[in-house]
């Protein structure tokens, strides 16, 4: 298969080779969720279904307004719905759109070890080529927020793509453009956060002393962040980590186990090379014993 | 791995050689070293002396949009009246038969610009529903059942239905004489999508009629 995109790559999984890039003046999207902005309408859960092609199992109701209940491999993204009382006693409806995030230092990516399963675009986005993915589940282990899942059907990983064929041809992402309220925008990652500069100090303005941006650098920012009106409790929005970072169990396996592994099966590759050279033709087998003792002293007599 | 076929065959050949037989079976010996022969393999490919071809063999989902046909329309759900870009596969070539395959918000819609709710936003689903109601349906007087009619039948049933009525009930004039041109016993429920040049056209005509019973859901 043609890949043109491969000269987009800076990062991919389980290579050394370094990519090509030769593209590499390429600007950095993002998309900017604003949840004080965000109605819970899931308008943004319909056009990802319908851009991508996706339509789940119809599910059950679950007590919570949560539409399927969890991520799922056929939805890639979800409104989460939380009721939480602050501390004046009030109720405060907490909806976020949950998703991948897009990290510019993929927990993933370090994880996966299929040769470019997931691979990262110098726009930002990290995205899972289905064709060189074995479903071993590392990524969803590697991910600190828990996004991506696997298909039971063809036991593949899925998760969202950022619409990267929308925005390979200049289009925004399926979920923003739907979105009726402006909570989901998109852009480049300069102008994002800058939008995001304004719309926190208005939630500031209207008493949200502790808005923020949450473009966590655990897992080296996003390229999908969230304006939070409680920027200093991001796990009251159904969960979300308070500092992300990538589970050093896949820095261990990664960045210890793996490397030792390979020198030992180096090592071992050269010693038994080096064993046969010098210890190999040197040894002698009965049949050699035998042959040898035929060209001495032949059967038949002759000399 | 072409490779590791290869050397099994070369040490399946040497084995022959060297034995005077000509059995293919791996002795211990010879399957500790083609175990050792992958090992090798394997280590050199994690080392990073890949195969480049193979490592470059992944792209980007093509863009369904490519070659579409767009066709601007007005969402049919509620009365906010979305514009909304259809996308049917063909060129309307002559013997292609378009289909829908997306729906999405338009652009350069004053009302919404380009966004949508969740069911404007699945509005594919609605085209395509095995439910979905795609002719008139008529019910004789007397009769049960609802059976498919052309345009034609329905729209000229309406039409001698709607002037019956007129003839037989049209108020001219109220009891004190009056001119009112009053037709109260039909009413008309239209236009809950419509533009305001279309809203304004259907209110002509509803007034023409004398109609006086008439919503275009503009109050939403």
């Amino acid at each position: 298969m043609a890949d043109l995109q491969s000269q987009d790559y800076i990062r991919r999984s389980a290579s050394t080779m370094t990519p090509p890039s030769i593209r590499n003046h390429e600007q950095e999207v993002a998309k900017l969720i604003d949840v004080s902005r965000c109605i819970g309408c899931k308008a943004c859960q319909s056009a990802c279904m319908e851009w991508n092609n996706l339509r789940g199992e119809v599910g059950h109701f679950e007590g919570s307004y949560d539409n399927p209940s969890d991520l799922n491999p056929s939805n890639w993204t979800l409104m989460r719905f939380t009721e939480w009382e602050n501390e004046q006693g009030n109720l405060e409806w907490l909806i976020r759109k949950d998703g991948c995030m897009h990290c510019e230092d993929p927990g993933c990516l370090k994880a996966c070890p299929a040769p470019g399963a997931i691979v990262q675009y110098a726009n930002g986005i990290v995205d899972f080529i289905s064709e060189n993915c074995i479903g071993c589940g590392y990524c969803v282990k590697g991910c600190p927020f828990d996004i991506p899942r696997i298909s039971p059907v063809d036991h593949k990983s899925y998760k969202c793509t950022l619409c990267s064929d929308r925005v390979g041809v200049g289009l925004e992402p399926a979920c923003v453009k739907a979105c009726p309220t402006g909570a989901i925008m998109f852009g480049s990652k300069t102008d994002m956060k800058s939008w995001a500069g304004e719309r926190v100090e208005d939630l500031k303005s209207r008493g949200f002393d502790e808005a923020g941006l949450y473009d966590p650098p655990g897992v080296g920012g996003t390229h999908v962040m969230y304006v939070l009106h409680h920027a200093d409790r991001p796990s009251l929005y159904a969960g979300l980590p308070d500092k992300p970072r990538i589970s050093p169990l896949v820095a261990v396996w990664k960045g210890i186990f793996k490397p030792l592994a390979l020198a030992g099966m180096a090592f071992g590759v050269v010693a038994g090379f080096l064993h046969w050279i010098v210890q190999g033709p040197n040894e002698v087998q009965p049949e050699d014993e035998a042959h040898a003792a035929a060209l001495i002293d032949p059967p038949d007599g002759k000399q | 791995m072409p490779l590791v076929r290869a050397l099994a065959a070369w040490h399946a050949r040497s084995a022959s050689d060297t034995r005077g037989r000509l059995a293919v079976e791996l002795s211990r010996r010879g399957f500790i070293k083609l175990s050792g022969a992958g090992l090798a393999v394997s280590s050199l490919s994690a080392l990073g002396f890949g195969f480049a071809g193979a490592a470059l063999a992944a792209s980007v989902r093509s863009f369904k949009l490519e070659a579409t046909t767009e066709t601007r329309n007005t969402c049919t759900y509620c009365s906010v009246a979305c514009g909304i870009l259809i996308y049917s596969i063909g060129d309307r070539a002559k013997n292609a038969r378009s289909n829908i395959i997306h729906i999405e918000g338009d652009p350069d819609h004053p009302v919404n610009r380009g966004t949508l709710c969740p069911k404007g936003a699945a509005l594919l689903d609605i085209v395509h529903a095995p439910t979905r109601l795609q002719m008139p349906k008529y019910r004789a007087p007397g009769s049960n059942e609802l059976k498919p009619v052309s345009w034609d039948f329905a729209l000229g049933r309406i039409a001698a239905l709607m002037k019956q009525d007129r003839d037989a009930n049209f108020v001219a004039r109220n009891a004190a004489g009056t001119r009112v041109n009053r037709w109260t016993s039909t009413g008309m429920l239209a236009a809950s999508a419509s533009s305001s040049e279309t809203a304004y056209v259907t209110w002509k005509i509803a007034r023409a009629f004398g109609m006086l019973v008439f919503d275009n859901q503009a109050r939403v």
